[in-house]
């Protein structure tokens, strides 16, 4: 039998330049201005005048090779063999020849691929694993994002809403997905439910009791064995302990609920960068689509975008609106859970007497 | 062909709508392996149960530490044996995208070659961290599919307490608002780190991202140990010509109610040519022969709002470079913090300065090395030593632009003050 070959790794992390559309290439670091002359077109033009036109196209995130290799003979066919991915996971084409955006945009609906995810749109929602391949989810990330984009369909084509609108979904409260305008996160409800049998072989038990936020954990014996034991009074259900000790059982498919969060911006146009909040929770863990967590997401977004002016992200229209009118907008109750106790808690009050009636 | 498929009656229902479905494509793939059939009927599992089935273990490629995210099975049988035995094992190669994401088609074919012959078929174009994650493969055939995909020139992402994947926006390759070379910034610094990404050795995980701009595509701040994020520092550019066609189009309530009264710092007023301030802080840009918008630049806090409504019209200026901040993460442990301004501006115009830039990272993740607990992030490291310490261990000059105001309590020692003050006077008149 033949030795395995042993190959030192080459460790080198690469240019992009000969990975870039030759418009790119040739423009580096000279644009202009752009404009989008339909959804889903971004039109660039540079200082010597050259144009680009990209379109934006939705994918699945996770694709087979059979869908890659598509969307490959697409870019050969139009668009000099070169694509780019944007962090939501859309596709998109660069193209020098105007002429070429008409039938570029046929091929790609014509496969299924959605034209769309610019401007004022809702783009793609930026997600995580699940359970596909995750060892800590709650729930799963590209079926529950599946479900949301067939229902957002056309928000993603269009651009009809006040301002841009990003989404994230997570399948833990780690919260892969990051802040966005409307963040849908699991919430469990219950403290772990611990395997004793398990923790002393498999958790580095000092190792779990530091992870927890609220000092919860404390090491015990349990049936003469070590374990740990958590104060369920103290627990605050976030499931920071179970990853490093799995037999620390956080997921529950009745009492891992999730939970809706809004407001969150990442760019710093107009107001500073803000985080998300929690505005609706206790939402059932309902695969295979979620019908529930789609309705409240809906109803926030068509509230969003029947009420907020031009250029207002979800943020910005609730600064103005404030919170009590947020909520009655959105149809959705203000519960004592939404009032933060937690460390900086006091900045989040309102210390004023600035009420809107 | 593939052996029969298990039932799969809610990843069934994952196939109707109009969003492509990544269900069809497993299904597509299925056909061909008996792999990809197991992984349709542990997920369907999962759908029924409402739980997840994967645990963790240790995979590797020679020579790297971290890169591989291992995952087994955990439906076994009454015996311990797998139940979905040709989905026992169903790793992910994490692999470092290019700056901007760009590809061209012959690369992402011989990715599908590659991944085909070797592991499910299943690729994810990205992580949230940015990787290209290759999903599901067994532990023999790992090695085999790395090494053709590092012959190809692409290297191992992060993962576990280490430098990890970073992304930059797509900038100076196709945007006017970039104000650095995202690019090479992105490049420079994670060559710097390769040993730190492949051979996990730091307190926690450590992450870089590059933005061109405020807009902050990359979401920096909000996820960036350290955030690159781009400005500039003299007076923007303004195009009459095109303030003009975008007044023509727009008209007046648009400039007033989305352009002016949407300036966070109300640097932006509408001006009679004649009246205009002569000050050199002060650009106009031209809405018709008798009026201009003038912009105050020392107001002005490069939020770039007023530039992404009149693209064209006004933009960057051209003394660029970069804001740099430092600290965010999401919520373990203490909450989520966002990046805060370490350095307020950052040359990056020539090739040494970047050098500067990758030097400011080195000393960075050499102080957090040091001094941050175990499982501690950079963030939760400065929340508890303070700013002042971090910046001191780090040799960078504190600046009023770090803060949203000075402190609101006394409870502080001050007895250093005479030779802060005198310090700072030094510094001035050595300038
Ligand atoms: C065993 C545990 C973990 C696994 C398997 C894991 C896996 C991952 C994966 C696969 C991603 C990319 C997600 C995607 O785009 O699909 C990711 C991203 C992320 N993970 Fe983890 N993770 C784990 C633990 C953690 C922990 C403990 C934290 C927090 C302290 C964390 C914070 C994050 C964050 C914030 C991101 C988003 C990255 C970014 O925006 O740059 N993860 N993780
Ligand atoms: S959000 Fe949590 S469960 Fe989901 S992929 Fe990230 S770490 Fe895993
Ligand atoms: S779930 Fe969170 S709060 Fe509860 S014991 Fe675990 S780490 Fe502590
Ligand atoms: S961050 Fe700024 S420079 Fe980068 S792509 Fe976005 S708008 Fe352009
Ligand atoms: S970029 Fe400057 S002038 Fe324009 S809106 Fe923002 S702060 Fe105001």
């Amino acid at each position: 039998m033949n030795q395995p070959q042993l190959r030192k790794p080459v460790e080198h992390f690469l240019d992009n330049k000969k990975y870039l559309h030759p418009k790119l290439v040739a423009n580096y670091g000279n644009w202009k201005y752009h404009d989008r002359p339909r959804p889903g077109v971004l039109h660039h033009v540079s200082n010597t005048g050259d144009q680009v036109w990209s379109v934006r196209a939705g994918t699945q995130r996770q694709m087979d090779v059979f869908t890659i290799r598509k969307l490959c003979d697409i870019a050969d066919q139009f668009a000099e063999g070169r694509v780019r991915f944007t962090i939501r996971s859309n596709i998109e084409y660069m193209v020098s020849d105007e002429a070429k955006v008409a039938p570029l945009i046929a091929e790609l609906e014509k496969n299924g691929f959605p034209v769309g995810g610019t401007g004022n749109s809702v783009s793609m929602v930026a997600h995580t694993q699940g359970w596909l391949h995750c060892d800590i989810p709650g729930t799963d990330a590209s079926g529950v994002v599946k479900a949301m984009m067939d229902e957002l369909y056309e928000e993603f084509k269009t651009e009809e809403m006040p301002n841009r609108v990003r989404l994230s979904t997570s399948c833990c409260e780690i919260n892969c997905g990051g802040q966005a305008d409307i963040a849908v996160i699991i919430q469990h409800t219950k403290p772990p439910k611990i395997n004793h049998d398990l923790v002393a072989n498999v958790c580095e038990r000092p190792t779990v009791v530091a992870r927890c936020p609220v000092a919860a954990i404390r090491p015990a014996l349990v049936n003469g064995k070590p374990s740990l034991e958590v104060d369920e009074k103290k627990c605050i259900c976030c499931g920071a302990c179970y990853p490093p000790c799995p037999p620390m059982q956080i997921n529950d498919a009745e009492h891992s609920k999730l939970a809706i969060w809004v407001g969150g911006k990442n760019s710093n146009a107009r107001s500073k960068p803000t985080f998300h909040k929690l505005v609706a929770s206790g939402l059932p863990n309902n695969a295979p689509r979620w019908p529930e967590v789609n309705a409240v997401v809906k109803k926030i977004l068509m509230a969003y975008k029947a009420d907020a002016r031009p250029w207002e992200r979800m943020a910005d229209w609730i600064d103005r609106i404030g919170w009590p009118r947020f909520f009655e907008k959105a149809d959705l109750p203000f519960t004592k859970y939404m009032i933060d106790d937690w460390r900086g808690s006091r900045y989040n009050l309102n210390a004023s007497a600035h009420v809107r009636f | 062909m593939a052996k029969p498929m298990h039932p799969t009656p809610n990843l069934d229902q994952l196939e109707s709508g109009p969003w492509p479905s990544f269900v069809t494509g497993l299904k597509r793939l299925a056909k061909d392996k008996d792999y990809v059939v197991d992984v349709l009927g542990h997920l369907e599992h999962s759908y029924q149960t409402r739980k997840g089935y994967w645990k963790g273990g240790t995979v590797g490629v020679r020579g790297y530490g971290g890169g591989v995210i291992p995952r087994f099975t955990e439906i076994k049988d009454a015996s311990g044996n797998p139940v979905f035995k040709d989905a026992a094992e169903f790793h992910t190669i994490r692999i470092m995208p290019p700056p901007g994401m760009h590809y061209d088609t012959d690369t992402l074919r011989k990715f599908c070659d590659i991944w085909e012959t070797h592991g499910s078929g299943l690729i994810a174009f990205h992580g949230q961290s940015g990787d290209i994650m290759f999903q599901g493969c067994t532990t023999e055939n790992v090695q085999k599919a790395w090494d053709e995909i590092n012959q190809m020139g692409f290297d191992m992402g992060g993962a576990g307490p280490a430098v990890r994947t970073s992304m930059s926006c797509v900038g100076a390759a196709r945007c006017e608002q970039s104000c650095y070379d995202e690019a090479q910034a992105h490049q420079k610094v994670i060559n710097t780190f390769l040993d730190d990404i492949h051979r996990p050795a730091l307190p926690y995980k450590f992450k870089f991202k590059f933005s061109g701009c405020g807009n902050d595509c990359m979401n920096a701040i909000q996820r960036a140990d350290m955030a690159v994020i781009g400005t500039w520092r003299d007076n923007m550019k303004t195009d009459d010509a095109m303030g003009k066609a975008w007044f023509a189009k727009h008209g007046m309530n648009e400039l007033v109610n989305d352009v002016i009264g949407m300036c966070p710092t109300r640097a932006l007023q509408i001006k009679d040519v004649k009246d205009v301030s002569k000050e050199a802080h002060i650009s106009t840009v031209a809405l018709n022969d008798a009026q201009c918008l003038e912009i105050d630049n020392k107001d002005c806090v490069r939020c770039m709002h007023c530039i992404n409504v009149m693209t064209g019209a006004m933009g960057p200026g051209k003394d660029k470079g970069a804001t740099i901040l430092i600290g965010g993460k999401s919520h373990l442990k203490i909450g989520a913090t966002m990046g805060t301004v370490v350095v307020p501006f950052m040359s990056l115009k020539k090739d040494e300065d970047y050098d500067q830039l990758t030097e400011l990272a080195q000393t960075c993740i050499d102080f957090f090395a040091e001094n941050a607990l175990e499982h501690e992030r950079t963030g939760e490291m400065i929340e508890r030593i303070g700013l002042v310490n971090f910046l001191e261990g780090i040799g960078l000059d504190i600046d009023a632009n770090m803060v949203n105001s000075p402190r609101m309590n006394p409870y502080v020692r001050t007895d250093g003050w005479d030779e802060e003050v005198a310090k700072i006077n030094a510094k001035k008149a050595a300038a």
